[in-house]
């Protein structure tokens, strides 16, 4: 995943829970070339509809015929983009390093800097849960890094509007 | 609910009776036997067309649709008899034509399993459909069919898949038939921004050479005999595309003809040296583009199309309209005055005079001598269909469209094979018309079998082969930018085509000299026993004019056969 999401678009998409809405969804990004950075979809309030948020990064007019032809997909309600509108953006990861009895002391010194939980740990590992900004998570990464990341996932961001602002 | 279920094929059958289905064109196989077996049990009235190939049954829905602005349903088995649909939806994807495609799917509980005849028909037609259903419960079959008719034929139409499995179609119904749609993300808005429509009537105004391009959109939304009344008050010249043919007479004195790609000379100066270009109903297409960064550069472009993800796709207009193309036309002629244009197209008819169309009567028999000899006779009246390819071309220059619906052709596809089912499907829906198909002799051979049903139902087509043993488009192309390298294109083997006509029970007649063509043509328009087939055995190596290389721009017109060598064009095909 880039270090920046300064090229990165954020799409807030709104959809009817219906079989092969998210294909349609996908095929739309990858008939123009433009990659799907990270997908995070759940169940909207309402059962009958879903939430998607889709990072992708690509030319901003090429973005903008992406909106315009996912709002055309009949199961799609509306797409926001939320790139320039300061909405939260959060993101969760799980990163498990390499660590002993040694380095331990250390590295849950650097978890705590950043609020993470440790959530598994073992004399020879532990995993690091983190929530917070995508920035924040590529900085604690980095910072982790010293010690061997054995695996990293990240959930990729979910966004909501600030205020009465929809997303 | 009703309480005495039916059975999903027949709520299937009742659902296409009450959206007023005519026709059914399809094709049998294992996994729609139920619904066959309920066009018998339901004793319906709508009436089943089988083809010898399931694309037939696809082009002859989009040519009913096409000719009569209805839509037609295509219904076909699993696998095969599914992916044999491909390119005919495709077709109507490209040229917004709508259609309601119903295939037959292995049992529900063998889904993905690789079952004997199972394609994955809603995956592999997901980039060319509007929408698609995989049916999953008999009692949601009556909701399906409403909703696919209702996105199929509003805003821009476009095809519909509904995938059924077998045990859905022979499972039982209790559902009401009259269903509600549950469709929230589909939203049509049919109003007009009243601003918009006051900044182009302001545009207008200020304009001194302005040219309106009229496109398919326009006559979809039926807005002809609007635009009619526009361009008439404004005095505004109109130019159409390919598939814009009928929107405006292209015999009325202020219509420039078809542009584009081989469109006609002053056509194509118009654009270049209009000062306003009021689209309406086109998708900006790269057949009429050339070089899109070289597109009317000094004009204002407005963009009136009801689908807002062709807005700036291809080209960024100064004013944009999202509206259905009827509607913003209504309201634009209450506040667009007579505008000052008589220097403006005194300009253009000295172009008309200058470079019309026109074609060398001296020498063999010409596609272009056919088709303006049948446009004679025939008065301009046939619904026309054609293929793909120069005759195409030719067609939509000699062939004048006045009204709309008689101007059948694959334009964002460039279907080969698509004439001859298309003219049939138009007749179905048109029996009391004329209807020519003119084709050349590649395109006939890829669905010529569809004689059969043309043979069969005594349809009144008149099948103009344009026979020149060549595919000329591509053989053109490698004439004039590959040092006439000619390379598979060569349609030698060719059978005997009024022979292949008779032994489906055709009448067929040959012509072969300039001079016959007004007699044999005649002879075949007088014949009224069913279809005839007119294979013209015409000159093969000539070339249409005038013709923009692809990506280059509209001013490199060539207007007839350059002297010097020209470069491979930069376009696409």
């Amino acid at each position: 995943m880039p270090k920046s999401d300064k090229a990165m678009h954020t799409l807030s998409v709104y959809v009817a829970n219906k079989p092969g809405a998210l294909a349609r969804i996908a095929q739309v990004f990858a008939r123009r070339g433009f990659n799907i950075e990270s997908l995070v979809v759940s169940p909207a309030i309402d059962g009958h509809f879903s939430r998607m948020t889709i990072t992708s990064s690509g030319a901003p007019e090429g973005l903008e015929q992406i909106i315009k032809q996912m709002v055309k997909l009949v199961d799609v309600l509306h797409c926001i983009d939320h790139t320039y509108d300061k909405s939260v953006m959060k993101e969760m990861g799980l990163i498990k390093i390499a660590v002993d009895s040694e380095g331990r002391s250390e590295a849950l010194q650097i978890a705590e800097h950043y609020g993470c939980k440790t959530v598994d740990l073992t004399s020879e590992s532990m995993i690091l849960q983190v929530v917070g900004s995508p920035a924040k998570i590529d900085a604690l990464e980095e910072m982790i890094a010293k010690f061997r990341i054995i695996e990293l996932v990240r959930t990729g961001k979910v966004v909501m509007s600030r205020g009465q602002k929809t997303t | 609910m009703t309480n005495i279920p039916i059975e999903g094929g027949q709520a299937i059958i009742r659902c296409l009776e009450n959206e007023g289905v005519e026709y059914i064109f399809g094709y049998s196989g294992g996994s729609v036997i139920p619904i066959f077996d309920a066009m018998v049990t339901t004793e319906t009235k709508i009436k089943f067309v089988l083809v010898r190939h399931e694309q037939g049954a696809t082009h002859m829905a989009d040519g009913y649709a096409r000719a009569t602005g209805k839509p037609a349903v295509v219904l076909v088995t699993s696998g095969p008899g599914a992916t044999n649909t491909l390119t005919g939806i495709m077709t109507a994807h490209m040229d917004s034509v709508p259609m309601i495609v119903l295939t037959g799917q292995s049992v529900s509980w063998m889904l993905g399993k690789d079952a004997f005849q199972e394609a994955d028909i809603f995956g592999i037609t997901m980039p060319v459909v509007k929408h698609s259903y995989l049916v999953k419960k008999t009692n949601d079959l009556p909701r399906i069919i409403r909703e696919a008719f209702h996105i199929s034929t509003t805003g821009r139409p476009g095809p519909v898949l509904i995938d059924i499995p077998k045990d859905i179609s022979a499972g039982p119904c209790t559902a009401d038939l009259h269903a509600e749609m549950d469709i929230p993300g589909y939203k049509l808005d049919t109003s007009v921004d009243n601003d918009t429509i006051l900044e182009i009537a302001e545009a207008l105004a200020k304009s001194k050479r302005p040219l309106i391009l009229a496109g398919h959109g326009a006559l979809i939304s039926r807005a002809d005999g609007s635009l009619k009344a526009f361009a008439e008050k404004a005095r505004i010249p109109v130019t159409n595309t390919l598939l814009g043919k009928g929107v405006f007479p292209e015999t009325h004195e202020l219509s420039l003809g078809m542009l584009g790609m081989h469109g006609t000379a002053y056509a194509n100066k118009a654009i270049c040296e209009c000062d306003l270009l009021l689209n309406i109903g086109s998708r900006f297409d790269d057949r009429i583009l050339g070089k899109p960064d070289e597109f009317c550069t000094d004009a204002t472009i407005i963009h009136i199309d009801i689908d807002a993800s062709e807005i700036g796709r291809m080209i960024q207009p100064q004013i944009t309209c999202v509206a259905d193309a009827k509607t913003a036309i209504d309201e634009l002629v209450k506040h667009v005055p007579e505008l000052e244009t008589t220097d403006w197209r005194k300009h253009l008819d000295g172009y008309k005079t200058k470079y019309p169309l026109k074609f060398k009567r001296q020498g063999g028999l010409k596609m272009q001598h056919v088709i303006d000899e049948f446009y004679k006779l025939s008065e301009g009246k046939a619904c026309v269909a054609t293929d793909v390819g120069q005759h195409q071309m030719w067609a939509a220059q000699f062939y004048k469209t006045d009204s709309g619906y008689n101007w059948l052709s694959s334009g964002g596809a460039g279907t080969m094979g698509f004439g001859l089912p298309a003219c049939i499907g138009a007749a179905f829906g048109r029996p009391d018309d004329l209807h020519i198909c003119f084709i050349g002799d590649g395109g006939f051979q890829m669905t010529f079998f569809e004689l059969a049903t043309a043979a069969l139902h005594k349809l009144p087509i008149k099948i103009v082969v344009l026979n020149n043993h060549y595919l000329g488009m591509v053989r053109q192309w490698q004439e004039l930018f590959y040092e006439d390298r000619t390379s598979g294109v060569d349609l030698e083997g060719n059978p005997d085509f009024v022979k292949l006509a008779e032994s489906f029970g055709i009448k067929g007649f040959n012509l072969r000299r300039p001079g016959d063509v007004k007699r044999v043509l005649q002879n075949a328009l007088d014949y009224n026993d069913g279809p005839c087939l007119i294979n013209c055995e015409v000159e093969k190596t000539d070339n249409v004019f005038p013709m923009i290389p692809a990506g280059a721009p509209i001013g490199d017109m060539l207007i007839e056969l350059p002297t010097k060598k020209l470069e491979k064009p930069t376009g696409s095909t």
